[in-house]
C-alpha cells in the first residue's frame, strides 16, 4: 500500500509530511532546511560580479554604464534603505535626451540579476522600437527608487528597474521589474507599477513579463501616469 | 510639553519631550535609527531610561505623543481611559509600575483598562528580558470562540496553510499536515494570494468544510481586507473571524485603508452571525513594529510605542487573537536575532498588559540576521512567558509570503519541554482522533488518523 503521506506531498510545494524524530525534525530534512536558508543568505549576500553582468548586456548591442547607492557596504544596505535610493557621492552619469532609462539594480537577490537580467533585458529592447532608450545602467546597493535619481541625471522621463527580489528558501533568484512614468525623487511606491517574479522556468518568463511591461508602458504614454491609477493587466501580479 | 535634562558619564543630556524621552530609552533597534529617534550612544539611552523612570504614568495622559485633535488612536485611548482601574497606579512613577508589575502581590490583569499603551511601553523599555518574561506569564488573557485560547498552562497554534496560488489541494495538505502535528487550535488561517471576494470565499468554505468534516473546534480565518469580510459576510460567507493588519496611528491605518469606524462595523457584523460555541470573540489582529514608519505615518515616534498603541486599537474590537509579527518587515526595522527577541517578548508584555490575547508570529527574513536557533529561543522564551498562541506553518518555510516562522514540529518542542497544551478544546478533539499517547504527547504516525484526514485531500 502506497503511503498515506505521499498524498500530501504531491499536492503542494509546501514543506509537508516531513516526518518525525521525536518531537523534532529527521536529520535529512533539518539539513534541507539548512541548505535552503544558506542559498537564501548567500543570494543576499554574494555581491554582483558588475562587470560579468555588464558584459552580457553589452552583449545585447547596447551601451551601458554603471552606479552605485550610497550604502557603503551590505551591512548598511539592509538597515538604511534610504540610503540604498541615493546615488552614491562621485557617481556621474551622461546627461542625454531620452524616453526611459533601463537600471539593473543588485537588490536583496545579486543572484537573481547574475542569472536573469540579460535574457529580460533583451525581450524588453525587443519591445521598445521607436522609443529612445539611454544606456542601460547596472547600479550595485541598490534600491527600487535609485531609478528615480538615476532617470533624472541621465535625462529620462520614464524609468524600467529590474531588481533583485528578497529570496525565499523555495526561490532564491526572483528578478522584480518596476515600471515607474515621469519619474523623479520622491515618487510613492504607489506610483509604480510591477511584475515581480520573473524567474523562468519556475516563474514568470521573460517573454511575458516584457510583454505585460510594454503594454503598461504604452498605456503609461496614453494617460501620463503610472502606479495604481494606470489600469494594470488582470494577470499582473500585484505589486 | 516639559524639556527634561539629565547628566550622565559627565554629559547632560536633553530631551524635548515625552516623545523623544521614549525613544531615546528605548533599547537599540534599526528602525528607530533609520527613523532618525534613536538615542545616539549607549550613555544617552541610559540616562533617557533614568528620566523615564521617574515620569509620573498620570503625565501620559495628559502629554501625547501623538496629537489628540490630529489622531483617532489618541483619543480612543484617552477618551476610553478607566480611571477606577488606574487609582492603584495613579500615583506612581514608571519605575514603580515596573517593580509593581514584578510584585507577586500585584493583580496585574485587572490594572488592564487602567493603563495607556505609552505606560506599558514606557515600563517594558526599563525591563530585562526576565522582566518581560515573568509579568507576561502573570498576566494571563483568556478569549473564546470554539476554543478558549490564553489560560495559563495553554499555548494555542494558527496553523498558516498559504499556497503561491491558492491552490485547494495544496491548501489542503497543509492543513492536514498540521492537524496530524496537534495544530491549529488558536485559529486555521490562511494569507490568500489574492485578496478577492471570490476567492476569500473559496478559500472559507474550503476550511470550514475541513473544520465541520472532523468537527474540530477551532476557528477558520481568511485573512482578506476588512472591507472583503464585511461584504462576503453581507452574502452569507460563514465567516468566524475579521481579521486586519492594524497599527498604533490613524495615519499608519490609513495606509493599510482603515478607520476605527469600519473595525467597529465589522466587529457587530461578526458579532451579529454568532457562530462561536464557547464564547464570542471574533476578531482577528495582526500587528508589527516599524510598520507605522514603514507607512511613514509614526509622527516621530519609536516604534514600540506605536506598536503598543495598535494594542490599544486592538483592545477595543474584543479579539480572539491579536499577534505581532515580529521580524517580518526586515533588518531596517528588526536587525538581527536579538533584536527580534527582544521585541518579541515587550510586544507580548504589552499586549497581555493591555488586555489583549497576545500571541507572536515568531518569524525572520533571509535577509536579516537570524536563523532557526533565534526562533527556537525566542519560542522558548515566549512558552516561559505564557505567550497565547505561534504561527506554525509547514517545515517553517512560508511558500507564499517567503519567510520563515515556526514549523508544527516547533510547535511539538515547546509543548513537550515547557510542559503546555493546546486549547483545552482542541486537546479533547485530538484524544478522540486517537492522535494522542498516554501521556498526551502527539502520537508518531498515527496510522488510522492520517488515513481518515488524508482522505480529505483532493
Amino acid at each position: 500500500m502506497t503511503d498515506p503521506l505521499d498524498v500530501l506531498r504531491a499536492s503542494t510545494r509546501a514543506r509537508v509530511a516531513l516526518g518525525r524524530a521525536g518531537d523534532a525534525l529527521p536529520t535529512g530534512r533539518l539539513l534541507e532546511l539548512r541548505a535552503a536558508h544558506a542559498a537564501a543568505r548567500d543570494a543576499v549576500h554574494t555581491p554582483l560580479d558588475v562587470d560579468a553582468v555588464a558584459g552580457a548586456i553589452a552583449g545585447l548591442g547596447v551601451e551601458v554604464r554603471q552606479a552605485a547607492g550610497a550604502p557603503r557596504d551590505r551591512g548598511e544596505y539592509l538597515t538604511r534603505p534610504d540610503l540604498g535610493r541615493r546615488l552614491a557621492s562621485g557617481v556621474e552619469l551622461p546627461r542625454g535626451e531620452h524616453d526611459v532609462v533601463l537600471v539593473v539594480a543588485d537588490g536583496l537577490s545579486p543572484l537573481a540579476v547574475r542569472d536573469h537580467a540579460a535574457g529580460l533585458l533583451a525581450e524588453i529592447l525587443d519591445r521598445l522600437d521607436g522609443v529612445r532608450v539611454a544606456p542601460v545602467v547596472v547600479a550595485t546597493q541598490a534600491r527600487v527608487a535609485l531609478g528615480d535619481e538615476i532617470a533624472t541625471a541621465v535625462g529620462a522621463r520614464d524609468v524600467v528597474v529590474l531588481i533583485g527580489e528578497r529570496p525565499g528558501m523555495s526561490s532564491v533568484d526572483s528578478l522584480g521589474v518596476y515600471f515607474t512614468y515621469d519619474a523623479r525623487r520622491g515618487r510613492r511606491d504607489s506610483e509604480r507599477n510591477c511584475i515581480s517574479n520573473v524567474r523562468p522556468p519556475h516563474g514568470t518568463g521573460y517573454a511575458e513579463a516584457a510583454t505585460t511591461l510594454a503594454l503598461l508602458m504604452g498605456e503609461a504614454r496614453r494617460l501620463k501616469l503610472s502606479g495604481v491609477g494606470l489600469k494594470a493587466d488582470p494577470a499582473l501580479p500585484a505589486g | 510639553m516639559t524639556r527634561r535634562r539629565a547628566a550622565l558619564g559627565g554629559h547632560t543630556y536633553e530631551f524635548a519631550d515625552l516623545r523623544a524621552l521614549l525613544a531615546a530609552a528605548t533599547p537599540e533597534r534599526s528602525g528607530d535609527v533609520l527613523a532618525g529617534v534613536a538615542a545616539s550612544s549607549e550613555q544617552e539611552r541610559v540616562a533617557a531610561q533614568g528620566l523615564l523612570a521617574d515620569v509620573a504614568l498620570s503625565t501620559f495622559l495628559d502629554e501625547h505623543v501623538v496629537p489628540y485633535d490630529e489622531d483617532e488612536v489618541t483619543r480612543l485611548i484617552v477618551d476610553s481611559h478607566d480611571a477606577e482601574a488606574f487609582a492603584p497606579v495613579a500615583s506612581m512613577t514608571v519605575g514603580e509600575l515596573r517593580e509593581h508589575l514584578l510584585r507577586p502581590s500585584t493583580d496585574t490583569t485587572a490594572l488592564a483598562a487602567g493603563l495607556t499603551p505609552e505606560m506599558v511601553a514606557a515600563a517594558a523599555k526599563l525591563m530585562r528580558l526576565q522582566d518581560l518574561i515573568a509579568v507576561g506569564r502573570r498576566t494571563p488573557v483568556v478569549t473564546a470562540f470554539r476554543s478558549t485560547v490564553g489560560r495559563p498552562g495553554t499555548m494555542a497554534t494558527r496553523l498558516q496553510p498559504n499556497h503561491p496560488t491558492d491552490d485547494p489541494a495544496g491548501v489542503t495538505a497543509s492543513i492536514v499536515d498540521g492537524l496530524l502535528l496537534g495544530c491549529g487550535d488558536a485559529v486555521i488561517g490562511i494569507n490568500p494570494a489574492t485578496d478577492s471576494p471570490q476567492r476569500t470565499t473559496e478559500l472559507l468554505h474550503l476550511i470550514d468544510d475541513v473544520r465541520a468534516r472532523y468537527a474540530i473546534p477551532t476557528q477558520s480565518c481568511v485573512l482578506a481586507h476588512v472591507t472583503t469580510s464585511i461584504e462576503i459576510m453581507e452574502r452569507g460567507a460563514p465567516v468566524d473571524l475579521v481579521f486586519q493588519s492594524i497599527a498604533g496611528t490613524e495615519a499608519a491605518n490609513s495606509g493599510f485603508g482603515v478607520r476605527l469606524e469600519l473595525l467597529r462595523e465589522a466587529h457587530e457584523a461578526a458579532l451579529a452571525l454568532d457562530r462561536g460555541t464557547v464564547g464570542t470573540n471574533c476578531m482577528y489582529f495582526e500587528t508589527g513594529q516599524g510598520s507605522a514608519l514603514s507607512a511613514d505615518a509614526h509622527h516621530g515616534v519609536d516604534q514600540q510605542t506605536l506598536e503598543a498603541r495598535a494594542y490599544g486599537v486592538a483592545r477595543a474590537f474584543d479579539p480572539l487573537l491579536v499577534n505581532t509579527v515580529v521580524g517580518f518587515i526586515g533588518p531596517e526595522y528588526l536587525r538581527d536575532g536579538k533584536e527580534i527577541t527582544r521585541a518579541g517578548l515587550e510586544d507580548h508584555v504589552c499586549g497581555k498588559l493591555l488586555g489583549v490575547p497576545m500571541g507572536v508570529d515568531v518569524c525572520y527574513t533571509n535577509h536579516a540576521e537570524a536563523d532557526a536557533d533565534d526562533t527556537d529561543a525566542l519560542l522558548t522564551l515566549l512558552g516561559a512567558a505564557g505567550c497565547s498562541f505561534v504561527i506554525c506553518v509547514p517545515g517553517g518555510d512560508d511558500v507564499m509570503l517567503h519567510y520563515q516562522s515556526l514549523s508544527f514540529h516547533d510547535a511539538l518542542y515547546a509543548r513537550q519541554v515547557l510542559g503546555l497544551a493546546p486549547a483545552p478544546e482542541f486537546a479533547e478533539w485530538l484524544s478522540t482522533m486517537d492522535l494522542l499517547d498516554e501521556a498526551g504527547r502527539v502520537r508518531e504516525l498515527p496510522a488510522a488518523a492520517m488515513r481518515t484526514l488524508t482522505a480529505g485531500v483532493r
